[in-house]
């Protein structure tokens, strides 16, 4: 594929000094660009689109163990999404998965922000201090993370229930903290915040510093309190960011789905169902590839208001251009 | 005066607060991994490490499967790097250096598909890998990594591309270059540190992905780092120094790489987000 390249790219150029092209401009044959663009798209309908009309298809088809050997589904209409509409537990599901993800991205959004607020009003040897601290975060693969908090939060010599029990907020002495889904989606919820902050948290700052400093500083001059200058001034102009931002965040915590199933050993009790678990455990723990699709399927439209949310926002900032 | 230095004193404790809270699990994971069995597991905790032993650093690599989990990983990164630079330099060729119909749609159709809910496609991506007879390979998972990792590189390869200023180009057609001659000399050269941090940014994604690996790799002698890890902990009775030693081991990669080009990617991300 890439032999194509030169060829189309790279004839020699004859008339280059007396017409002047721009290199690699529209001087080609009209197709170079169609033809550049051709692995990667071939790639990408072949790894995505493909999977994305085959889910859809799935999902109107009956596909357990038989069909799986079979290679072919049974087709049952929309039956599986009526047998999902009318389940109870997987109209829980996506309660417990909105709820998850506003949950999670409400506090990564607000401590991401109060923390950039500070970077912004540090000293620089301060500020770098907190930075790289906040770069090692990112940096943690998830899976590592996971693990960590696992540690932390063992129940015999777990780092947290020894702090807790030593600070008498209680006595967190062998205590599991799983037993009970919400404290257990607590530690889940801090380990997906801890490792979203610093995302929000150097995007924000670095937005911050492009907000014309004139401005804020007649506003406070004026005698505005800081939050107004915050609320009037920082957070209009930071907008576009934000919706950036929060789309990402909303996206990547809906589908959230190591984090769950490693802290929970890989066996997630129904409480801890949100809706990539539960399409993952009727997929691949019951064999109802069908149903799984459904459910995914479901996801997928959920998601679809946010990126459209974000697309739009990406759109006008002039990215596209 | 005095006001505005205890407001930097309150700042900076806050700052230093701020930082120990949020480095602390890393801190907890070497530090873990450096310590002996008794300091592991004592109470009230040893907060350092101050018997240091590389113990479960051995222990870690000596475990079963550890180095076919290593080179499975190197190698689906390696070549998920290779494969989405060669395509993706050429689509973001396309992009920034041409003016064709349907360009503005591509780049659309680019971010889209960086929003679609990967985790969701895991099913129909298991059963058409399955149908191609490519589960439990490690082509199925590098050629499943390539889109995921694709629509990310084309972009940001598409960003340094239009950074090249276009002077510099036709002032080498001046000279009387040839095109191909101006490519590999001017252009090259200056989209050289965006192919550098791409590459990395594709390693990072496909040595960190879980769930794709976790469905279509079955066999303990095809598992990836991240498996290996995760396989670790689900066992019963964790041996916590070995795992975090294990854990450190396999961040240690990311975290050199990610340092190396952390603002150059996530600035690519919302660059001109604020304009002003």
């Amino acid at each position: 594929m890439s032999s194509r390249f030169p060829a189309a790219v790279a004839e020699p150029a004859l008339s280059a000094r007396r017409r002047r092209r721009p290199l690699l401009g529209l001087a080609g044959s009209w197709s170079a660009p169609y033809l550049l663009l051709v692995p990667a798209a071939a790639v990408i309908a072949a790894v995505l689109a493909y999977p994305l009309y085959y889910m859809v298809r799935l999902s109107l088809q009956h596909y357990g163990l038989f069909q799986l050997v079979k290679h072919k589904g049974e087709w049952v209409g929309t039956q599986n999404f009526a047998q999902l509409f009318h389940d109870a537990e997987f109209w829980h599901v996506v309660a417990r998965t909105l709820a998850f993800t506003a949950a999670c991205v409400s506090l990564t959004m607000v401590f991401g922000t109060l923390i950039a607020l500070l970077l912004a009003e540090l000293g620089s040897k301060m500020r770098l201090l907190l930075t790289a601290g906040l770069i090692f975060v990112w940096a943690t693969p998830v899976v590592v993370a996971v693990d960590i908090w696992r540690w932390m939060v063992d129940y015999e010599f777990g780092v947290l229930n020894w702090l807790l029990t030593f600070l008498h907020i209680g006595n967190y002495n062998h205590h599991d903290w799983f037993v009970n889904p919400w404290t257990g989606w607590g530690v889940i919820t801090a380990l997906v915040v801890w490792g979203a902050i610093p995302f929000v948290a150097i995007m924000v700052y670095a937005g911050l510093t492009q907000v014309p400093k004139e401005l804020v500083e007649a506003a406070s001059i004026d005698g505005a309190p800081a939050w107004q200058v915050f609320r009037d001034i920082t957070m209009p102009l930071l907008k576009p960011i934000f919706v950036i931002l929060i789309s990402l965040s909303i996206i990547w915590d809906f589908q959230a789905f190591t984090q769950i199933w490693i802290m929970l050993d890989g066996h997630p009790g129904p409480d801890y169902y949100v809706m990539s678990v539960y399409a993952y455990q009727n997929a691949f723990g019951q064999s109802e590839y069908g149903l799984g699709s459904a459910i995914a399927l479901v996801t997928v439209a959920i998601l679809l208001v946010v990126s459209f949310v974000y697309i739009r926002q990406m759109v006008k900032i002039g990215e596209v251009e | 005066m005095r006001q505005s230095r205890m407001r930097r004193v309150g700042l900076n404790t806050l700052a230093l607060f701020v930082f120990a809270v949020m480095i602390f699990p890393v801190y907890w994971m070497v530090a873990t991994g450096f310590k002996r069995g008794q300091d592991i597991f004592s109470d009230p905790p040893v907060w350092f490490p101050f018997h240091p032993t590389l113990v479960n650093f051995t222990d870690a690599i000596h475990t079963a499967h550890f180095w076919s989990a290593v080179k499975n990983s190197v190698i689906i990164a390696c070549a998920v790097v290779l494969l989405s630079l060669v395509l993706a330099f050429l689509a973001a060729l396309a992009l920034a250096k041409f003016g064709f119909y349907g360009r503005r749609a591509f780049i659309v159709l680019i971010i889209a598909v960086q929003m679609i809910p990967l985790n969701a496609l895991i099913i129909p991506i298991f059963l058409v890998l399955s149908k191609a007879n490519e589960v439990d390979k490690l082509s199925g998972v590098i050629i499943t990594y390539l889109t995921f990792v694709l629509p990310f590189t084309i972009w940001t390869l598409r960003g340094f591309m239009l950074g090249v200023p276009k002077d510099l180009e036709e002032a080498s057609m001046v000279d009387g270059t040839t095109r191909f001659g101006a490519f590999v000399r001017i252009l090259l050269p200056l989209v050289g540190p965006g192919l550098v941090a791409t590459s990395i940014f594709a390693f990072i994604q496909a040595w960190n992905e879980f769930i794709v690996a976790y469905v279509l790799l079955h066999s303990p002698e095809k598992q990836t780092l991240t498996l290996w890890l995760a396989s670790f902990s689900t066992s019963r009775g964790t041996p916590w120094g070995t795992l975090m030693a294990g854990a450190t081991l396999t961040a240690l990669p990311v975290v050199i790489f990610f340092i190396l080009v952390q603002r150059k990617i996530a600035f690519g991300l919302t660059a001109g987000a604020v304009r002003g």
